[in-house]
């Protein structure tokens, strides 16, 4: 591959240089994300296996079910506006503004017949049966997660609606497809808290490369190590481009570590214990 | 003053003379004494004598074994009875339980028979909040459903509190309730010797009957339809209102007798259901307010595992579960063989790097 060669080569003017990878933007969206999806999941699930007893002791601490729905509720909206926010910057990015890499090329979150390849090239690489491909701005996986969460909240949302504004929908949804929301809701939810809190954290977070948390999501900036490392397609593209000085961002400070570690390691410990009570309950039915 | 066996002879006058017996003389009971000194042995006092129609009762009942005297154990000191008006009689309504428990508590008298401690339920039960804090003379206490002389075993069939009589016992104070119950499924069941249908009892209880409409017995109530209608408890649960029911603290949602009715259970089939069809928007809008004809076709005991009933449900819930496995299956194979992959490869470095292994 042409590209390794640049990647190969150290640029020596960018030694120990940290370059930005999310705008302050996306972190808060990724923050408003996951503190409400551990809310969602958190008061979801007691309800889904509303059977066990953790779901009645935990139901029974904050107050029973009228504390659990409000919160639910209270999740659910604030999530629907930032989906509605993301929605809303889409179109106007990539439609209104004609910015390119929103929908197609190296930039954009759609899926591409490279991703396609690079799926099949790294399970090659995990048996040793080919070399490590070369990922660019966002790799398959992460396309993945984001195609998974825009599905998931589309499914999760109309059908949670659904319950909530129940009398209001039957007037153009059939009776069975109330029954139907209930199954949907439930099995889509539990998909995305399986999801999440194993294949997400261990694909961005717990994997040794990455190992305890890749930080990138909070602080914003990764390392030209680590930036060459994961995504040398990207790096390429931007020297070629001559834009990676644009992308220099400040090494983080130590409160913006200590502070990221503490908030991403409270919420990968809240998803690993709502995981194994899942988990538990699941086989248990 | 004492007998030769140490026990008192005393009599207190005034006590004596104010109760029901006072104006009677000692020896209207005391029949074997005839003079001064007394003989040394003291035939038991008859009050059958007197009182033929009780004693014939009490002989067939449960209690006619009593090694003690059978009618003080209940009427008290011999000298002092007073009728069952004046509420100095140990079986004024207000003081039948405290009398009976006597026995019929724990560790009484009645353990010794294989019985349930039942005084603590029923003093903490609707009828015995009425009488201890009331003081309701109304209010249900042993003997309004056991009788008093000739109790008899639930198993007899004579008895008040046999299960086919039970309706009528409960009845007595209950009549409108039991007119609606007696022309459900279930008093027509029981009234056709089906004994497997419940009677009063069987879903309230006969000793520690709650308020029904208390959040405490709505959190409680369900499975007691469900121990019967297992197969309809099994789906309800499987339904949003029983998910949010279980969690408590949210009691208004549907349970069994929101929609069905609670005496007069009567079959779908009947117009006069509630869950009839013609009656299911009116039923369901108790608390859905707007429910229309679409909204009340929703499936309150819908079996996303049956085909034949549920088919557009079952495969619904078929793709999700496909959708779940195969998503998560894919993923499992491949984030651990990533895992596996990386670890190696970080390993080989590091010890190329000449540095420990982790």
């Amino acid at each position: 591959m042409p590209d390794l060669q640049v990647v190969a080569t150290p640029s020596v003017e960018n030694e120990g240089k940290y370059f930005r990878r999310f705008t302050p933007a996306q972190r808060y969206m990724h923050a408003v994300l996951f503190s409400t999806f551990l809310g969602l999941a958190g008061t979801g699930l007691p309800l889904r296996f509303s059977q066990s007893l953790w779901a009645r002791k935990f139901a029974g601490g904050v107050g029973g079910f009228g504390a659990i729905l409000f919160f639910h509720k209270f999740c659910a909206i604030i999530l629907t506006l930032a989906f509605l926010v993301h929605v809303k910057d889409i179109v106007q990015r990539g439609i209104l503004n004609r910015e390119k890499g929103i929908f197609w090329g190296s930039t954009s979150m759609v899926a591409n017949w490279k991703d396609a390849k690079d799926l099949f090239g790294h399970m090659r690489w995990f048996v040793g049966l080919g070399p490590r491909p070369q990922f660019g701005r966002y790799a398959y996986w992460e396309k993945f997660d984001y195609w998974a969460v825009f599905w998931g909240m589309i499914v999760i949302g109309f059908s949670g609606y659904a319950m909530w504004f129940a009398p209001f929908f039957a007037h153009f949804l059939p009776g069975w497809a109330l029954n139907a929301v209930l199954v949907i809701h439930s099995e889509e939810g539990l998909l995305a808290i399986l999801f999440i809190f194993s294949i997400h954290f261990v694909n961005t977070h717990l994997r040794p490369d990455s190992f305890p948390m890749d930080m990138v999501i909070f602080t914003g900036v990764e390392s030209e190590e680590e930036f060459k490392e994961k995504r040398p397609l990207e790096y390429a593209r931007l020297v070629e481009e001559g834009k990676l000085e644009e992308r220099i961002g400040e090494k983080p400070a130590a409160w913006q570590l200590n502070f990221s570690r503490v908030i991403g390691f409270t919420a990968i410990s809240i998803g690993l214990i709502l995981l194994v009570l899942t988990l538990s309950a699941y086989f248990r039915e | 003053m004492q007998n030769a066996s140490g026990h008192s002879i005393s009599v207190n006058e005034h006590k004596f003379g104010s109760s029901i017996h006072g104006v009677l003389g000692c020896k209207n009971c005391h029949t074997d004494i005839k003079g001064y000194p007394h003989p040394d042995k003291i035939a038991p006092v008859k009050c059958a004598a007197c009182h033929a129609d009780q004693a014939q009762g009490l002989a067939a009942s449960v209690h006619s074994d009593g090694a003690e005297h059978p009618c003080t154990s209940c009427h008290g000191d011999a000298h002092s009875i007073y009728p069952k008006s004046d509420p100095r009689s140990t079986v004024y309504p207000l003081n039948v339980p405290k009398t009976c428990s006597a026995c019929h508590s724990t560790d009484g008298m009645a353990k010794k028979h294989g019985l349930d401690s039942v005084y603590p339920s029923y003093i903490d039960s609707i009828h015995g909040f009425a009488l201890s804090k009331e003081g309701l003379l109304v209010a249900a206490n042993c003997q309004s459903c056991h009788g008093s002389h000739k109790i008899l075993s639930r198993k007899n069939p004579e008895s008040p509190t046999n299960k086919a009589n039970v309706p009528a016992t409960c009845g007595k104070c209950h009549a409108g309730i039991t007119e609606n119950y007696l022309g459900g499924v279930h008093g027509k069941a029981v009234a056709a010797g089906n004994m497997k249908a419940p009677v009063c009892s069987d879903c309230h209880t006969a000793h520690a009957i709650e308020q029904p409409t208390a959040d405490a017995f709505r959190m409680r109530s369900t499975p007691i339809c469900g121990s019967c209608h297992t197969d309809k408890f099994s789906t309800y649960r499987d339904t949003f209102h029983s998910q949010l029911g279980a969690l408590g603290g949210y009691v208004e949602t549907a349970r069994c007798w929101d929609c069905h009715g609670a005496h007069d259970v009567l079959p779908a089939s009947d117009p006069r259901s509630p869950v009839n069809e013609a009656n299911l928007i009116a039923t369901c809008g108790k608390c859905h307010a707007g429910a229309n004809a679409s909204f009340v076709k929703y499936q309150p005991h819908a079996n996303a595992r049956n085909r034949k009933l549920n088919p557009a449900l079952y495969y619904i819930r078929l793709f999700m579960n496909l959708l779940l496995a195969s998503v998560l299956t894919f993923f499992v194979i491949h984030t651990a063989l990533w895992l596996i992959r990386s670890r190696y490869d970080q390993i080989k470095r590091k010890a190329a790097e000449g540095g420990k292994n982790a």
